[in-house]
């Protein structure tokens, strides 16, 4: 007699959440992109679906970047001065089909840049490219509360994702994508407790469940992954098992936590055992991404091309595309 | 754990005269309400005192299915009204209720196969109610036998081991509560398990915290379903953080209201 392996049977789904909009839906986006959906854990396709590939974001900044290891900066060396062309590299030739803009240069370290300047940059950049955006802040929470609210506005209608919102600084953010019709990222520092906690203060301000997603923080190869794994893990078997307060899906730094990693980045002349960094910088950040997708990662945010195409290819390939 | 909401019964007074008035608002009121609340079934009992039982369990299924999709359980010790609501129910139903007499296995458990419907069995019969666990268990164990026989699937089963007053019977409710976990080894799949929780503090003057502190006891057994009161918020509080500390939902500090929004 064949052996029948055991399936488990789960009674919810992760949220879809739909990042872009259109002509038709109000904004001027030319593609948009859906993240979650899934109805098993991360590629146990026997068990459920997985309706929507995991998405993957390039990471670009309204600055040049500050702390860019050289072998990083080399593919973008030529455009990373310009937000818009470097976000065109992105999509015209590593086919980035989400974008991820970080507005660094308000951070009063690297330039203070006021909220109607940094308006300019979005701008540029939702003109330069057609595909969906994620717009983030530094992390300081005041000057990212005029910012935001600020590039909310300008984006009006474009249904990007904008991030992040914490425990104790959600209001403004909430208010900005309710008013402007954008989806959130709740931030909790590697704590599923948290991580709910702000899900829930966020829904309670009206703004729909699927309309928001987990950034439950994660660390690299090296660097604590385990710890996010085995959050996620938990998280992920709450939502299939019912729980809408974590049916979120899961944004993932990947190449931020990646490339601060001595091991990816440190250059060879300090380190010869471990061979050159060109290869190993892309593959710590391969190897990241690799293990948040098996912890059920829905977006990806990378920063070397070489390892995004690895990890677009490891997809495809789990999923028989 | 399955909450059974209790209230739409004849036997409560608004809604016994809302059934001989067939006020339809009140009804659908008590239903959502109870829903919202958190109850996932809805308990429907036409009352001791409907002189056409059938006909009123008919309307009040229907009355609650024109407001809600929820599935029902049909409580009578009548088979034919509990039929007459299985023709009309839209979702998977609950027979509410069999014991361990031949007579009702043999009526009820092909009906409930015929129309797919859940079983509440009570572990009792025409001898009364039972004195101990021991008793308890085989009654339990005749009726899990009944439904093996007749191919009735024993996932869709939940036994009852009859839930007494403690002002009356006061060395049984821990009777009761072995019961529970010992039910679960009758047989793989288990049976699941629910009690008629009101009953606990019938005639006594701290009803809700007897009924609550009850709930919690039961909980930590592995009670699967309860049929209450879900308008009284202090027991579904009480629920809820039993089902926390018992690591079956993921903590946060609105928790309560995590739950509540599922």
């Amino acid at each position: 007699m064949a052996l029948e392996l055991l399936k488990e049977r789960w009674s919810n789904a992760v949220n879809t959440v739909t990042i872009g909009a259109t002509k038709e839906e109000g904004g001027t986006r030319t593609s948009i992109v859906k993240a979650g959906g899934e109805t098993c854990l991360p590629f146990m396709l026997n068990e459920g679906g997985m309706p929507h590939k995991p998405v993957l974001a390039m990471e670009i900044f309204d600055i040049a970047p500050q702390d860019w290891p050289d072998i990083l900066k080399e593919p973008f060396k030529d455009v990373y001065e310009d937000p818009a062309k470097w976000a065109k590299r992105c999509v015209d030739e590593h086919k980035a089909e989400l974008l991820c803009l970080r507005l660094q240069g308000t951070h009063s370290d690297f330039g203070n840049r006021s909220a109607d300047e940094t308006a300019k940059v979005v701008k540029s950049v939702l003109d330069a490219v057609g595909v969906p955006l994620i717009i983030l802040g530094t992390g300081d929470e005041e000057k990212d509360n005029i910012v935001l609210a600020k590039t909310s506005e300008v984006a009006k209608g474009e249904r990007c994702l904008l991030g992040d919102a914490t425990e104790k600084n959600y209001k403004t953010l909430t208010a900005s994508c309710l008013a402007d019709g954008h989806n959130i990222i709740g931030e909790s520092p590697i704590d599923i407790n948290i991580a709910k906690q702000v899900n829930i203060l966020i829904s309670d301000m009206g703004l729909g469940s699927e309309r928001i997603v987990i950034n439950p923080t994660i660390g690299a190869l090296g660097y604590g992954m385990e710890y996010a794994y085995s959050i996620m893990e938990r998280a992920r078997l709450a939502a299939l098992n019912g729980d809408k307060m974590l049916s979120m899906p899961f944004i993932c730094f990947i190449g931020q936590e990646a490339w601060r990693a001595k091991e990816a980045k440190g250059p060879e002349s300090e380190h010869r055992e471990w061979g050159p960094e060109s290869k190993r910088g892309p593959m710590w950040e391969f190897i990241t991404a690799v293990s948040m997708l098996q912890a059920g990662a829905d977006i990806l945010i990378m920063r070397h091309p070489k390892a995004l195409e690895e990890t677009r290819k490891y997809i495809n390939n789990l999923l028989g595309a | 754990m399955l909450v059974i909401g209790e209230l739409i019964n004849g036997m409560y007074k608004a809604a016994g005269n809302a059934i001989k008035k067939r006020e339809k608002s009140v009804i659908q009121k008590l239903a959502k309400d109870q829903v919202t609340a958190g109850a996932g079934v809805l308990d429907v009992n036409t009352g001791p005192a409907s002189i056409e039982p059938k006909s009123d369990m008919k309307w009040l299924v229907e009355t609650i299915q024109e407001v809600l999709d929820i599935p029902l359980a049909l409580d009578s010790t009548k088979a034919d009204v509990i039929e007459e609501g299985l023709k009309v129910v839209k979702r998977k139903a609950f027979i509410n209720s069999i014991n361990a007499d031949d007579d009702k296995l043999n009526t009820l458990i092909p009906i409930a196969k015929k129309y797919k419907a859940q079983l509440i069995g009570l572990a009792m019969d025409k001898r009364g109610i039972p004195r101990d666990r021991i008793q308890r268990s085989e009654l339990a164990l005749k009726i899990v036998s009944s439904c093996i026989e007749k191919e009735f699937p024993i996932e869709d089963l939940y036994i009852d081991p009859v839930v007494l007053p403690v002002n009356v019977a006061q060395a049984q409710g821990v009777e009761v509560l072995e019961s529970i976990r010992e039910f679960k080894l009758l047989c793989d799949p288990p049976p699941k398990t629910v009690v008629g929780l009101s009953n606990i503090s019938q005639g006594t003057k701290k009803r809700s915290l007897i009924n609550r502190t009850f709930l919690v006891m039961a909980a930590s057994c592995g009670l699967s379903a309860a049929i209450l009161d879900p308008l009284d918020s202090e027991l579904m509080d009480a629920l809820i953080t039993a089902e926390l500390l018992l690591n079956q939902h993921i903590y946060c500090d609105s928790y309560l209201d995590a739950y509540r929004k599922k």
